[in-house]
């Protein structure tokens, strides 16, 4: 471990943490505000669901390596363009989420919906005040697994030169020389407990209704 | 009033879960749908507020039929309870009831204020009121359910299958309140159950439906018990139904309370063998309210506590004739305790001479 080097290279590791998280998060905020409306078509039709889950399973299964490669031909980018990362983790995040959003609003208890419809919710109401709300438990934990997936799939992008942690890797490779290496996992694996850590957070904020046996 | 007029629902598969059904639910009384499963008591709940959509057929909410309302405005207007309560995970208790006003447009802070005084009728201490369902019992989230229901002051309840969730314990102080509550408020109320009993318990008049969803009587309890209008309801309503129908039979008066002797606690076994009648005699406490029965010939020294028999059930002389017979057979003297209404002894009765009334009373089949 070569400390002097991290010292030296402070500003620029900074740098690519920055490009990291940003590249990270900025997906899972959008692949969760897509999954949202999918996942409660998925869960509202019968025939819909194992369509819409098939499909994510099998984008899923998409190398991210391909990806990256593949949208800049379908989104007109240039193979540089950090969109390109954006867009493919999107697509990730949403593969993840649009299961977790069917089964969040599949885990309400037929009773609550049953009742809320009963009091008089109209059918976005009762989606947005009991249904959605209700699910938060189950959405989070999708959601924790979709931030840490994303943390590391964020790297590969390092192949094509788009500056973020995995940088790091190919930097180290290329010169022989461990300390950028072991700089970047340690800062992915700290990211990625950061995050869980926050949607842990996030979470439990928005459910204090939830039995306080249940550890995270 | 709610009205059924020739409502039928068919599904697309060709089962008829309610056919042609015609029913009237008075202003202000408790009616009940009763019927094994698949007799459609539940879809002809579900239909008055159009959970479920009839496939032809009217249904009145006060001579206004309700297919031409708005689906969710018109449940605004009706309160409803279901089996296990259905309270909102996330929401307290007090938001929980709050949710109907805060529905119809009533604000947050005034919602509450009568939130919480209902929970106090319906015996939900006001501690309650920042919990969660989960914190509760089920006979406790049952009790949250009915304040719900009650919250907007709405005209009319459904109630499906209320009280079937809960042990039958608490379901008995559930239905005795529900009553009681009911006597107050008068609401225009369509119960749903399964249990007979709870059906003749609790309804003013009760409907008996038979599986493929036709309305086989339409009756009072009692006439129910005893003039039942064809095989399926004599049947679905019980074996020992003459013994049930004595239920619905006021006492009044009739039938002849003996006098009974009686001893304290602390009493010597001498005094009170020479008290007994029989092997028994019936120990008081100072307020001349009934402890139980002692066999003098078993006790050494005093009456004591520990030696009492708790078997016999007292009867209220204000009471049925079927609490004063069972009072009598559960009695180990087989002389039933007979009180007033403050629980204090009046005297024994036995069930010759319980009998006797019923069988000098002529008109004890229609009486109620």
């Amino acid at each position: 471990m070569n400390f002097e080097w991290l010292g030296r290279q402070f500003d620029n590791i900074v740098f690519l943490l920055g490009w990291h998280v940003l590249l990270a998060v900025t997906p899972l905020i959008l692949g969760l505000l897509i999954a949202l409306p999918l996942g409660w078509w998925a869960h509202r039709s019968r025939r819909i669901y194992p369509l819409l889950v098939g499909v994510a399973g099998l984008l899923y299964t998409v190398p991210s390596l391909a990806l990256f490669v593949l949208l800049p031909l379908v989104l007109g980018t240039k193979i540089l363009d950090p969109m390109n990362i954006v867009a493919a983790l999107t697509i990730y995040t949403v593969a993840l989420l649009v299961r977790v959003v069917a089964d969040a609003l599949d885990s309400v208890p037929e009773d609550t919906v049953q009742a809320a419809k009963a009091m008089g919710y109209r059918g976005y109401q009762s989606l947005l005040k009991v249904e959605l709300p209700v699910g938060v438990p189950v959405i989070c934990a999708g959601l924790r697994v979709a931030a840490v997936s994303n943390v590391s799939l964020v790297s590969v992008a390092a192949l094509l030169g788009i500056p973020q942690l995995g940088s790091l890797f190919t930097q180290g490779f290329q010169l022989r020389f461990y300390t950028p290496i072991i700089a970047g996992i340690v800062l992915c694996v700290v990211l990625a407990m950061i995050l869980d850590g926050l949607i842990i957070l996030i979470n439990r904020w928005l459910t204090p209704w939830t039995p306080k046996v249940v550890a995270s | 009033m709610i009205k059924f007029q020739n409502v039928t629902k068919a599904y697309p598969d060709g089962t008829v879960a309610v056919d042609g059904l015609n029913l009237e639910a008075p202003t202000g009384k408790l009616t009940i749908l009763v019927g094994p499963s698949g007799c459609g008591k539940t879809t002809s709940l579900r239909m008055i507020n159009r959970l479920i959509e009839p496939t032809s057929g009217t249904i009145y909410l006060d001579d206004q039929p309700t297919s031409g309302m708005d689906a969710a405005l018109l449940r605004r207007r009706i309160g409803y309870v279901i089996q296990h309560a259905g309270l909102f995970p996330h929401k307290t208790i007090v938001d929980n009831v709050s949710t109907m006003p805060v529905l119809l447009g009533e604000s947050r802070q005034k919602a509450r204020t009568k939130a919480l005084e209902l929970m106090e009728r319906v015996g939900l201490p006001a501690s309650f009121a920042k919990r969660y369902p989960w914190q509760l019992s089920g006979g406790q989230q049952q009790r949250v359910g009915v304040a719900r229901a009650l919250a907007s002051d709405p005209a009319f309840m459904l109630m499906d299958e209320p009280f079937s969730a809960v042990d039958p314990v608490v379901r008995a102080q559930l239905q005795e309140e529900f009553l009681r509550l009911q006597r107050e408020i008068g609401k225009t109320i369509i119960m749903v159950t399964h249990d007979i009993d709870e059906a003749l318990k609790l309804g003013d008049q009760v409907a008996v439906m038979r599986v493929g969803g036709k309305l086989a009587q339409m009756a009072s309890p009692s006439e129910l018990l005893t003039s039942p209008a064809d095989e399926f309801v004599a049947d679905f309503v019980g074996r020992d139904r003459g013994y049930r129908s004595l239920g619905f039979t006021k006492t009044a008066g009739t039938v002849a309370i003996g006098e009974e002797a009686v001893v304290q606690l602390g009493t010597s076994v001498d005094e009170a063998r020479a008290k007994a009648s029989g092997a028994w005699v019936l120990v008081v406490d100072g307020g001349r309210k009934p402890l139980g029965w002692a066999q003098p010939d078993l006790l050494n020294g005093e009456v004591k506590r520990e030696n009492l028999n708790l078997s016999g059930i007292p009867a209220a002389a204000s009471g049925t004739m079927r609490q004063l017979l069972d009072a009598a057979l559960s009695s180990p003297s087989r002389r039933g305790v007979v009180v007033n209404e403050h629980g204090e002894l009046m005297g024994t009765v036995t069930a010759t001479d319980v009998v006797k009334a019923i069988e000098a009373e002529p008109h004890l089949e229609t009486a109620r």
